[in-house]
């Protein structure tokens, strides 16, 4: 996703009013590019999870949302493994606002929601991919104000945080 | 190579112990063990051998294979059958939450002479064969046998799996024999991490109990990899997983806790596999 040429006055015009806005900052993920035969793109989920132990809040869980019956996407839920233990077990899909398709090679910028309480996290990215490999990509956060980056080796491209 | 008569020996050692304390291991190895979707299916091997989990000695027959659903209900076992090697069953795991997979044994071993002649007393190794008159029970034993020795066996050998959340209903005990009464949940074991076990015996923490864990895989390594422990006076054993895999675990126990008449010995053995899950 690109921001628009308008994105940045929007913001400039909403920060600068009295409004606060109202995400507690922003997640960019890079799904990479990979030099394979058969690609297929990969499950995704991003969560958070309090520094100290908690339970685990998701953000967004991109899976193969089309099939049904039988053969349907959620059969592979669980290949995200630790998205899977730590939480991804007892949410019912689809979930408004969190789950949605796959996405191919690229840079997407998710929104951390508002009302995440002020304190310590660590932002969970897991890839799992058909045929291919699976990744976990984890940045320590805090909130407000996250600030870090960070980056997979295979799955998974450059992770960053940011407060907008 | 050994002399001959040191391999003799041995041997005869061997035929003396009851089938239990065989080395031969039973195990189940399911497909996998934890589940997403809405229909998931796990396939199952049950067989007897050596090295885990390789299919090289004996299936494990079927009868006496029990399923239960996560509400303690039991469920259907599909599609069985037995080969050479292995016996191979489905189970469609259309409910939600934690399932049970596995089956209970028990017998009664021994010997007594009677008129000069020693006789045995419960079957060894499997099913009489055809031809072969049915085992001797205890209920056989006339009453001027002499030199009675009877041994009570009884074993366990079960696998946990589970579709969407763990639940715990089917991880109740029983309070009789030898059991598994898990702490950590069988299904949310991940490489490196403690696991904790409880074991009961008659409903009673287990101490000192010993505590065989081997990871599946033998064929491709040199060494067996196995991991013995012993339950502390809370009858809780800790292991840590050192790779995701399957791993076999066996706990066994003897006392002379028996129920059955003229029984000296009480031996018990529980056999679980457990996936670990790389973090």
């Amino acid at each position: 996703m690109r921001s628009s040429p308008f994105a940045l006055p929007l913001f400039a015009l909403l920060a600068g009013g009295i409004t606060a806005p109202a995400i507690a900052g922003t997640v960019t993920v890079t799904i990479p590019r990979l030099p394979v035969a058969e690609y297929h793109r990969p499950y995704v989920a991003i969560w958070l999870e309090p520094a100290g132990g908690g339970a685990a809040r998701t953000i967004a869980l991109w899976y193969e949302t089309k099939k049904t019956g039988k053969d349907a996407g959620t059969k592979y839920l669980a290949d995200l493994r630790a998205w899977w233990r730590k939480g991804g077990r007892s949410m019912t899909v689809p979930a408004d606002g969190i789950s949605g398709a796959t996405r191919g090679p690229g840079q997407y910028t998710i929104a951390l929601p508002a009302g995440i309480k002020p304190g310590q996290y660590v932002l969970n990215v897991e890839a799992a991919r058909e045929t291919g490999g699976r990744e976990l990509v984890t940045l320590p956060l805090s909130v407000p104000n996250p600030n870090a980056r960070g980056a997979g080796r295979s799955e998974l491209g450059a992770v960053s945080l940011s407060a907008r | 190579m050994k002399p001959f008569a040191v391999r003799l020996l041995a041997a005869a050692a061997l035929l003396t112990l009851p089938a239990l304390a065989s080395a031969h291991r039973m195990w189940l190895l399911p497909s996998g063990t934890v589940f997403s979707g809405t229909d998931a299916w796990v396939t199952i091997d049950a067989a007897v051998s050596n090295d885990l989990f390789f299919l090289d000695h004996q299936p494990m027959r079927l009868d006496g294979m029990k399923v239960w659903q996560p509400d303690g209900t039991e469920g259907r076992l599909q599609n069985g059958a037995t080969g050479r090697y292995r016996s191979v069953f489905d189970v469609q795991l259309d409910k939600p939450g934690t399932w049970k997979v596995g089956m209970q044994m028990t017998g009664v071993l021994g010997s007594f002479t009677v008129d000069g002649v020693e006789k045995r007393v419960g079957g060894r190794g499997g099913p009489p064969r055809p031809g072969q008159s049915a085992p001797l029970t205890a209920a056989d034993i006339p009453a001027n046998a002499t030199n009675v020795k009877l041994t009570e066996t009884s074993s366990r050998n079960e696998v946990f799996l589970t579709a969407g959340a763990p639940t715990t209903t089917v991880l109740a005990t029983t309070g009789k024999g030898l059991e598994f009464a898990p702490v950590t949940h069988p299904d949310e074991l991940v490489a490196g991490e403690a696991a904790k076990f409880r074991f009961l015996i008659d409903g009673k923490p287990a101490p000192g109990l010993k505590v065989t864990v081997i990871p599946g895989g033998k064929r491709y390594r040199n060494e067996e990899g196995a991991m013995s422990l012993t339950t502390g006076a809370d009858g809780v054993v800790s292991v840590t997983w050192p790779t995701a895999g399957m791993y076999w675990l066996n706990a066994t126990a003897t006392d002379a806790k028996t129920t059955t008449p003229r029984a000296t010995e009480r031996r018990m053995s529980y056999v679980t596999t457990l996936e670990v899950m790389t973090p």
